[in-house]
């Protein structure tokens, strides 16, 4: 079993932002996989994928599915994060009023996605873009 | 004093009433004088912990399933949240319409929407008194 999905992922589109995540939470659970690994996997695609909406011009999603893990892979056209240490931080944000108006901006969100998932990677090169790879593996490692 | 008076009248963690039968949508709409938006077919589903705030990224810390989630934001994004995060039904306060973008989405993702005119504090209050769990 070796599954790939691509969506495209569009900057300051709030009205579609989750799509990607609503389709990929749909896909796993038709592939039976265990219920708390699909919520785990939905929350930390939704909260990288609402970052490209927010942050971002433009983005991909990717995701790759094998008997082993899911990978997520969000790269996305933009500002990119200077400091991505302090960005890491709970409660640091650079999100703009109208993100927060929408409930989110709240400097959580790479924090939560580090929380909800296995393995998290993020390169990034200001004014360039940013790279994020989350790993969920199927089975205790 | 003081002190003794706040033990006295705070219920602790638990819902006073815990021995309370455990409410469905229904009761809950009934209770709060909500009008459902969007879920006939859920309204015999139970209701037995609630969560309230209007800071998504907030809901999307929370570790339980199922459980009301209680805000004052109508915005799609509201309910692509419940979606992720295996929140079954969505009440809306403080007189908040739901938006059409937001009943579909409900629809698609098999959520319960309702609309209340009452404030955050006044819905959760009677929720809590009849006693529906806080989420932690």
């Amino acid at each position: 079993m070796a599954v790939q999905l691509k969506f495209t992922v569009q900057g300051g589109d709030f009205t579609n932002a989750g799509f990607a995540s609503s389709q990929v939470k749909k896909i796993l659970k038709q592939l039976n996989i265990d219920n708390r690994i699909i919520k785990r996997v939905a929350i930390s695609l939704y909260e990288a994928e609402v970052n490209i909406v927010a942050h971002a011009w433009n983005g991909t999603v990717t995701v790759d599915i094998d008997e082993e893990k899911i990978r997520l892979f969000l790269s996305d056209r933009g500002p990119g994060i200077p400091d991505i240490e302090l960005a890491m931080q709970e409660g640091y944000s650079t999100a703009s009023p109208v993100v927060r108006e929408m409930g989110f901006g709240a400097g959580m969100g790479l924090s939560n996605i580090k929380k909800n998932s296995d393995k998290l990677t993020i390169t990034s090169e200001v004014n360039q873009g940013t790279e994020v790879e989350i790993i969920h593996y199927l089975h205790a490692q | 004093m003081l002190q003794d008076k706040t033990k006295a009248i705070h219920p602790g963690p638990v819902a006073p009433e815990s021995n309370s039968p455990v409410l469905t949508i229904r009761d809950v709409l009934e209770l709060t004088g909500a009008k459902l938006v969007y879920g006939e077919e859920y309204l015999d589903k139970p209701v037995r912990k609630a969560f309230a705030s209007d800071l998504m990224s907030d809901v999307l810390q929370v570790e339980a399933n199922d459980f009301v989630l209680i805000t004052g934001l109508a915005h799609p994004q509201v309910i692509r949240t419940a979606e992720m995060a295996d929140i079954g039904f969505v009440l809306l306060v403080r007189n908040k319409k739901a938006t059409p973008e937001m009943i579909s989405l409900a629809k698609q993702a098999g959520i319960a929407l309702a609309e209340s005119k009452n404030s955050m504090y006044h819905t959760s209050g009677l929720l809590f008194k009849a006693g529906v769990r806080p989420v932690s």
